[in-house]
């Protein structure tokens, strides 16, 4: 499956960590609880993005019907479910074999059709398929090269389609937050799940989309109230953060 | 047996108000898009009359949305003064403490217990919701689903379990969720009597030492009583002959409506207030009586409950918009933080009221008879009826 002459697109130790957190994506109270907390947020955005691009009204149920859509390391698949309700076609691929046995059992007890695979991107880009939605979330931050990892998602896009990335800024706040806080201080997180200097800066990102071919949106913050417990989409970028970029017709 | 469906996304224990009105809200705020189930081991028991509601303004434009209104205005009769008096039987005259007339919308709508629930249940069949005919026997969680075994051997799996099968629901039994709250010894006695006279859209409140005696006005010169009293009293009223039960009535009436008959038999209920620890729970969400009972004196127990099941439906409904299922955590998290807060704020208001009334605590009478009480308190408690009589529950 690998190309031995390429750089490789994945960091081994970074998808042995994923691995070994498979079997907890699913409990909102486990290791992965930050990111279920999150999960409304970025679904948010997501339909928002969607919405303008595909043109659908707020009230709609199964506005993704008749759209294909990627979701890149998909981990458990807390996107490619929603998106499935959502009424897209998704493939789902992470390169953690724990991860997509987890989302494959998931997604059979929920009742929900969505074909997960254990592959890189290139593979499936390498197979000719494209997608009207592509949707790699907090993955950029743990792959070892970020333009050619973005260029690969770009590609995935099909013409007219939606790119929506998301990701952890590189700033001394994100410093502080993400890795101090949420890993060490609030245990959020298992140590380690983050390495800082892998974190990306929204101008890196949209330069990479840009090289791609697509046109990117300016990133939007997703910050945490700790008040509510909760996430809302925010001006403030400089932690989390979303990008949307679009492929012409 | 095995025609239920096998996977919806709510699965609804409890074919009551707000069972069926949850089943309604969010078929119609879906599309029909998600699929509900509502299980009720009786699910046409006869309702007999007897048992009457106030309606409050939020919860009859929520009968209007789900599509119910319609049937009920004709039978549902609009009240458009409440007098509040207070006083013991003896006293000559009842003095009044609160008088206050509607201004551009009734305080509330009166309305028969099993009216409300035939077209609740004729809406549902139009829609083809069909009840099951079995209770909750078992519940077993798993990540994505909860299943529910079925007294009648069928399973069905459910992204989420509405319990609003009551008080004593069996199914929050199961999921473990256990309630916690004080006995009155008081007894709700309810019933419905023909009178002579018009009551012109009024309903009165005489706060009795031994318990609010309520009438309200119904349609065709008939009015509900909702009278509670003190668990001994009532025994002794539920064992009365027609004839000597008039003559109390008689008593506790005054003599504006003329002469009155009983139309329906005397029925009895402990009073108690009661909330459940947690209102939701793993793929588990309490509604109505479920998730808490309140003193009936302010009639507002349906109410909570119907405003419940409009709560629970849009945030179902938000949730479903984002592609997440009718279980998601955050979606319940919000319902609870909503509803549990009106729960219990209403349980601590209709509880202090009770208090503040049914006394016959000689310091507590000289009090509001020297004006301290009550009639300091009159402005906040107008201000209660007419806020809850207009709907304006920010909870939901």
């Amino acid at each position: 499956m690998q190309n031995p002459s390429r750089k490789p697109a994945l960091d081994e130790a970074e998808v042995a960590k994923f691995d070994r957190l498979a079997a907890d994506w699913w409990n909102p109270k486990g290791s992965m609880a930050p990111l279920h907390k999150l999960n409304p947020t970025r679904l948010a955005f997501i339909r928002a993005q969607a919405a303008a691009r595909f043109g659908f009204g707020e009230t709609a149920l199964r506005p993704l019907a008749g759209r294909r859509a990627l979701d890149i390391g998909c981990g458990a698949g807390l996107l490619s479910e929603p998106m499935a309700r959502l009424g897209a076609t998704v493939v789902g691929i992470d390169p953690a074999p724990a991860n997509i046995e987890a989302a494959k059992r998931h997604a059979a007890e929920a009742g929900l059709a969505i074909d997960y695979r254990r592959e890189e991107l290139a593979d499936t880009l390498a197979a000719g398929d494209r997608f009207d939605l592509v949707l790699a979330s907090e993955v950029v931050e743990h792959v070892p090269d970020v333009p050619s990892f973005t260029a690969e998602c770009c590609r995935a896009v099909a013409p007219g389609g939606l790119l929506v990335m998301s990701t952890l800024n590189r700033t001394l706040k994100s410093f502080a937050l993400a890795i101090v806080g949420a890993e060490y201080v609030l245990r959020w997180l298992p140590r380690g799940t983050h390495d800082w200097e892998k974190f990306v800066t929204p101008r890196e990102l949209a330069e990479a989309i840009r090289a791609g071919g697509l046109e990117s949106s300016e990133p939007t913050g997703m910050v945490y109230d700790p008040l509510r417990d909760s996430w809302r989409l925010s001006g403030d970028a400089s932690v989390n953060y979303l990008i949307s970029a679009t492929r012409e017709d | 047996m095995n025609e239920h469906p096998r996977r919806v996304d709510v699965a609804i224990a409890g074919a009551g108000a707000a069972g069926l009105a949850l089943a309604l809200a969010i078929h119609r705020d879906s599309g029909g898009a998600l699929r509900v189930a509502v299980i009720d081991p009786a699910p046409d028991r006869m309702i007999r009359p007897g048992r009457a509601y106030a309606i409050a303004g939020a919860a009859r434009r929520f009968l209007d949305r789900i599509g119910v209104w319609n049937a009920l205005a004709p039978q549902a009769q609009p009240v458009w003064r409440m007098r509040i008096t207070d006083s013991r039987l003896r006293d000559p005259v009842r003095q009044e403490r609160l008088a206050f007339a509607a201004a551009d919308e009734p305080l509330a709508h009166i309305l028969d217990e099993s009216v409300l629930l035939a077209a609740l249940r004729s809406a549902a069949a139009d829609l083809q919701i069909r009840p099951i005919a079995a209770g909750v026997a078992a519940l077993h969680s798993s990540a994505a689903v909860i299943h529910l075994d079925l007294s009648d051997g069928g399973r069905i799996g459910a992204a989420l379990l509405a319990a609003a099968d009551g008080a004593r629901s069996p199914s929050r039994d199961l999921a473990g969720i256990r309630t916690v709250g004080w006995d009155y010894g008081q007894t709700g006695l309810v019933a419905e009597v023909a009178h002579e006279r018009d009551h012109g859209g009024e309903a009165v409140q005489h706060f009795l030492p031994d318990g609010p005696f309520a009438i309200l006005p119904m349609t065709d010169r008939r009015s509900s009583i909702v009278w509670t009293d003190s668990r001994a009293n009532a025994e002794v009223m539920l064992a009365l002959r027609a004839d000597d039960l008039a003559e109390e009535l008689d008593r506790r009436f005054g003599a504006e409506l003329g002469s009155i008959r009983l139309a329906t038999p005397l029925a009895g209920f402990p009073i108690r207030y009661q909330v459940a620890r947690a209102f939701v729970g793993d793929r588990v969400a309490l509604v109505g009586d479920a998730a808490h009972v309140v003193h009936p004196l302010a009639g507002q127990g349906l109410n909570l409950g119907l405003e419940d099941a409009e709560a629970l439906s849009a945030r179902i409904i938000e949730a479903a918009r984002l592609g997440l299922d009718a279980g998601d955590p955050q979606a319940l998290a919000r319902y609870e933080r909503g509803r549990r807060a009106a729960a219990v704020a209403m349980g601590v208001t209709t509880d202090l009221l009770n208090r503040l009334f049914a006394s016959d605590a000689t310091p507590i009478r000289l009090a509001r008879d020297l004006g301290l009480g009550v009639v300091d308190r009159a402005p906040e408690l107008k201000d209660f009826f007419m806020r809850r009589a207009a709907g304006h529950s920010a909870m939901v």
